[in-house]
């Protein structure tokens, strides 16, 4: 199957990977997948307690391109919203923006309950009450 | 100067060797007969070519050329040696017995026998890859009428004790079938030494054209036959009608003679690449090879690395080097390879293995730029793995609550 350039791009030249202070308490973390599944996603986020923007975002990805690119498109698009606007992310704009075929379809919506799993980590951290979320359509 | 990309995908297909294409060439143009016109010289001539070309066939598995059945492939070999035999032995029986990591045109002809009111036992392998004789034996039932084991296995390349297969089904009065598509060519294969009944096999997979193959058919201590598939002319002794493939049956032909005077040498040359690739691949940390690593055919190596999905670490060097990956991410069930499943593996191992199948224009230097592209990707990948991660950490990765599809 062939993919897409922007997916080979963020394959190739992958943004934001690495791992922030879980620990700390403007740190939110999201695990989602599992390794029988043959994708594992964390993202983290690292929000500004002053302006409660995210200021830096982090992902480390067990899986296929597509799913190493779409979590590395997320940590893009996370930087510089806020939390709220961050949940707002749908994995149609990944789909979309990576060209990404029906069969990988999962991958984007994996790096969208990753995102919501980080925000939610985050508002539990700081006393906000967890946002519920309709379960995924496609798992 | 390395010419890329480099082909290590020879369970697959394998190109045609520049001396089968010769051989075949005439026969598309002024040999162009019908194999079946007896009448003219144009049919006597492709007649002939198939004959020669069925002597070469026999030879290399120690047949009678007569007992060579020309097919379409592997796949349409397998489909008449089951449901062949599976018809014509009816009255005796309707019980077959095979092991659950046979290709998908045994395991699937298997199925249907069992739609159309046939009974089938699906022996499990051993961790290793390799079937236990004595559990064939134990699931035999007074109403079995055939034995269906593959000589070697497709994704791993493990090697099946045939002839304590077949000794144990000649014991029992019992037809024994191998699907022998991935040993023959590549070890030595004798129908007779061996014990064999029935055996699929095609020349795609030893540097022959693709579209044509062949059911060996045993004549003699027993006499088998398989009930036809396919109604037509009545070619191939009634059992496969269908004018004959004459220039694919050439080729496969050469390709059978040239396997057999090179096989000795080239695969104990490949053999030394294959090691040198797989030993230098399990140097990385955390690597597991599956299968055997002796009862093992010469060419293939199917490694796990663990925390690296296979599709993943593929597109690191896909576009320079051709192998294929037991996972199977793009398939909407994301359900891994069921044969690394049956030895037992894990299903992040089974996503994270590769088979390299090594061939006749494999060179040194190819291996070793495999060793360095895929050594590079694992530690790439691994560096942005969370599984890494916690790996390294002491993390045991059972002991997560995973969040499953």
């Amino acid at each position: 199957m062939a993919y897409s350039n922007k997916v080979i791009d963020h394959y190739q030249n992958p943004r934001n990977v690495g791992t922030l202070d879980k620990n700390k308490k403007n740190v939110g973390t999201g695990l989602v997948g599992a390794p029988e599944c043959g994708d594992v996603m964390r993202l983290q986020i690292e929000v500004d307690e002053e302006t409660g923007i995210i200021k830096d975002a982090k992902f480390k990805t067990f899986g296929c391109g597509s799913a190493i690119a779409s979590s590395s498109l997320a940590t893009e698009w996370l930087k510089g919203k806020t939390i709220d606007e961050a949940v707002k992310i749908d994995n149609m704009e990944i789909v979309e923006e990576l060209n990404l075929p029906p069969v990988k379809i999962h991958c984007s919506v994996l790096a969208e309950d990753a995102i919501k799993a980080a925000v939610n980590d985050y508002r539990r951290k700081n006393g906000l009450p967890e946002l519920k979320f309709e379960d995924s359509v496609v798992h | 100067m390395l010419k890329l990309p480099i082909y290590l995908d020879h369970n697959a297909t394998t190109p045609c060797d520049p001396r089968v294409v010769e051989a075949m060439l005439p026969y598309f143009t002024e040999k162009f007969g019908n194999a079946a016109s007896r009448n003219h010289p144009f049919g006597w001539e492709a007649e002939e070519a198939v004959d020669y070309a069925r002597e070469q066939v026999a030879r290399l598995i120690g047949a009678d050329p007569k007992e060579i059945i020309f097919t379409s492939g592997a796949t349409e070999a397998d489909n008449l040696a089951i449901k062949g035999a599976f018809d014509m032995y009816a009255s005796k029986g309707n019980h077959i017995i095979t092991c659950n990591i046979e290709h998908k045109a045994v395991l699937d002809t298997c199925k249907r026998i069992e739609k159309t009111g046939g009974e089938v036992t699906y022996v499990k392998v051993q961790p290793n890859g390799i079937v236990n004789p004595a559990d064939i034996e134990a699931a035999i039932k007074p109403n079995t009428i055939l034995i269906a084991i593959m000589y070697a296995n497709n994704e791993i390349g493990t090697v099946m004790p045939i002839r304590e297969i077949s000794a144990i089904a000649k014991k029992h009065g019992i037809l024994f079938f191998t699907d022998a598509t991935q040993a023959v060519g590549k070890i030595p294969v004798d129908v007779n030494k061996d014990g064999i009944d029935l055996m699929a096999f095609t020349a795609h997979k030893m540097y022959g054209p693709k579209g044509v193959g062949a059911l060996y058919v045993r004549r003699k201590n027993p006499r088998v036959k398989v009930t036809a598939q396919m109604d037509g002319g009545g070619h191939e002794r009634g059992m496969r009608s269908g004018t004959l493939n004459v220039p694919g049956i050439v080729g496969f032909g050469k390709a059978c003679e040239l396997c057999m005077q090179e096989m000795p040498e080239e695969s104990q040359r490949i053999r030394k690449l294959r090691d040198k690739l797989e030993n230098a691949l399990l140097q990385i940390e955390e690597t597991h090879l599956n299968g055997d690593k002796e009862k093992r055919l010469p060419h293939v190596c199917n490694i796990s690395f663990k925390y690296v999905e296979g599709e993943g670490l593929l597109m690191g060097f896909n576009k320079n080097i051709a192998v294929s990956s037991g996972s199977a991410c793009t398939s909407a069930s994301l359900e891994p390879s069921y044969v690394l499943k049956a030895l037992g593996l894990g299903d992040d191992l089974a996503h994270s293995s590769i088979r390299f199948g090594l061939g006749r224009y494999t060179t040194e230097e190819q291996i070793d730029y495999t060793i360095e592209q895929v050594t590079q990707t694992v530690q790439r990948l691994r560096d942005m793995s969370p599984l890494w991660e916690m790996y390294k950490e002491g993390i045991d990765l059972n002991t997560i609550e995973w969040a499953h599809h």
